[in-house]
């Protein structure tokens, strides 16, 4: 491992006793990856600040006492509280008096109180070629595929250790080898199935089953595969496989061509995804039918525009189960100038800020199937809590909450 | 006869029952620190334990949260003894490294193949993987 001055410096405690543990879990992991070195990074996202027991409490304790800040920006991911909306946590007050400390730390460490898992929706993001350092399955996959910065898939712990020292390990995502598509995906599908908003989360989960560790390139999108949508893809994708990074040709910004994606290089394994294996992939996630729980969207966080979106669905119209909507309070705020949030709660909406449905106890006890338009929740939320889910569009969400019972919408 | 050498991602030695994973699995929304059970309803090995383990799995999958886990779950005593990786993973890396900082907790991480057979008792003992007993 070559390090520079400044690396051995903090590896010394030169830079306090935080950023000497920091370096030194950095430079093991950074070995362990088969980086031989490190390089300077331009700001980081934390998933840290959720609270999963003692041990993450323990090490955030661990770096404040030795005196932890953050050298380079650095936002926080969703935790596990709703800190506008505080009456909404139902769990164990034991637990919310330790994940608020954690919070706290990760505050006092110099880390910006974003509380969202969509960092690359607040107004300062990453852009092309920049070195980051992020945390969160779908930020990273966002970040590397849709921004064309540059993130390896950073976990809980390493995510800070970057953020304390200001470097990251050279190699995977980081570098241009590391970022070029090894698997080709061509999607063969009717073009209106392109205007339909549930195929990329469907296609996103498909994508991980068959990515394995490979960087995967789809041909067949264009330009109404938007940024909510590429997100939806995303986050299925890095859910269901380990997807840190994808290329879609003509859209993404590494890949206008194939070529470009490649390296020029055509990779060895080619698939193609159709409407049959679409189907099969969408009937996986529609476990129940009949009587609907409660709803759920905005997994990842919603966007300002998916807010519209939203309220011009609803508007004049009353849910009659439990609706929630996740997002930012960045967003939020935006989205309240624009009278769009009034517009969701006179509909009965409950919208949820700073943390997450599926990891936290917010939902009240749910009776019947939980319909999301999320591939992402829709994967974990049956393992995270005990609920049978169903995924709709967000126009088919809406209309089942009108009328209280699962309606999908029709098959591909 | 020559046995494979393994990159050792985390150092240790451990000793445990060989538990083969044969689809990769995210301990964030896979794993209960509670319990040390498999609770990712849509994998195979779904109901089985990972206390005590050497767990081998192909790579890793999911959150960025299963550091935190696995931390969790080694400091809970409900952790694998040890990973056999095939592709080495900086998530899984990081949580016992953090564990080991904190806790004092062993969970040594290799990489190379698969172990043959998928039963019985196997020992990580620095770079080499071996069998102790067939099962």
């Amino acid at each position: 491992m070559i390090l520079t001055h400044s690396d051995q410096a903090m590896l010394q405690g030169e830079a306090g006793g935080a950023a000497r543990i920091a370096m030194e879990l950095l430079v093991a992991t950074a070995e362990a990856e088969g980086a031989t070195e490190l390089l300077d990074i331009s700001g980081a996202h934390i998933d840290g600040c959720l609270y999963h027991g003692q041990a993450g409490l323990d090490f955030g304790r661990l770096l404040l006492d030795g005196g932890a800040t953050v050298v380079v920006p650095t936002t926080l991911n969703v935790s596990s509280l709703d800190l506008l909306h505080p009456g909404l946590y139902r769990g164990d007050q034991a637990v919310a008096v330790a994940a608020r400390e954690l919070m706290d730390a990760y505050v006092a460490m110099g880390c910006v109180p974003s509380w969202t898992c969509a960092p690359y929706q607040l107004p300062a993001r990453p852009g092309l070629g920049d070195q980051v350092a992020w945390g969160e399955s779908n930020a990273i996959v966002f970040a590397n595929s849709v921004l064309g910065a540059r993130t390896g898939r950073y976990g809980d712990f390493l995510d800070i250790c970057c953020a304390l020292t200001g470097r990251a390990p050279a190699t995977g995502l980081h570098t241009d080898q590391g970022r070029r598509a090894t698997l080709r995906v061509d999607l063969d599908i009717p073009d209106h199935m392109l205007d339909d908003d549930l195929l990329y989360p469907i296609l996103g989960h498909l994508l991980g089953e068959v990515s394995g560790m490979a960087v995967p390139v789809v041909v067949g999108l264009d330009s109404r595969a938007t940024e909510d949508r590429l997100k939806a893809l995303g986050a299925a994708a890095a859910s269901s496989g380990a997807v840190a990074m994808f290329h879609v040709v003509g859209v993404t910004p590494e890949a206008p061509t194939l070529d470009a994606a490649t390296g020029g290089t055509e990779p060895e394994t080619r698939l193609v995804i159709g409407p049959t294996e679409l189907s099969r992939a969408r009937g996986s996630f529609n476990q129940g039918s009949g009587p609907l729980g409660a709803v759920s969207v905005g997994t990842p966080h919603f966007s300002v525009s998916e807010m519209e979106q939203l309220a011009a669905l609803v508007a004049g119209r009353t849910t009659s189960v439990p609706f929630y909507v996740n997002t930012s309070r960045d967003v939020l705020a935006r989205a309240e100038r624009s009278g769009a949030v009034t517009t969701i709660e006179e509909f009965g909406a409950t919208i949820v800020t700073d943390t997450c449905t599926y990891i936290t106890p917010i939902m009240e006890d749910v009776r019947g199937v939980v319909m999301t338009n999320s591939g992402k929740w829709a994967f974990y939320a049956p393992g995270n809590l005990g609920v049978e889910v169903a995924l709709a569009g967000l126009e088919a969400c809406v209309h089942s909450a009108m009328i209280g019972e699962v309606t999908v919408g029709k098959e591909w | 006869m020559s046995r494979p050498r393994f990159r050792v991602l985390v150092e240790g030695v451990a000793t445990g029952e060989l538990l083969l994973l044969t689809e990769p699995l995210s301990l964030w929304g896979g794993l209960d620190p509670e319990t040390g059970l498999i609770v990712d309803r849509n994998h195979p090995q779904v109901g089985r334990t990972m206390t005590g383990a050497i767990v081998s799995m192909p790579h890793g999958r999911g959150s960025s949260s299963s550091s935190s886990v696995l931390a969790e779950a080694l400091r809970l005593g409900t952790g694998p003894a040890g990973f056999v990786l095939e592709v080495p993973d900086s998530i899984l890396v990081i949580g016992a490294l953090v564990a080991q900082r904190l806790y004092g907790a062993v969970c040594p991480i290799v990489s190379g193949p698969r172990p043959e057979g998928s039963t019985g008792t196997w020992r990580i003992d620095h770079n080499r993987v071996v069998p102790l007993a067939k099962g």
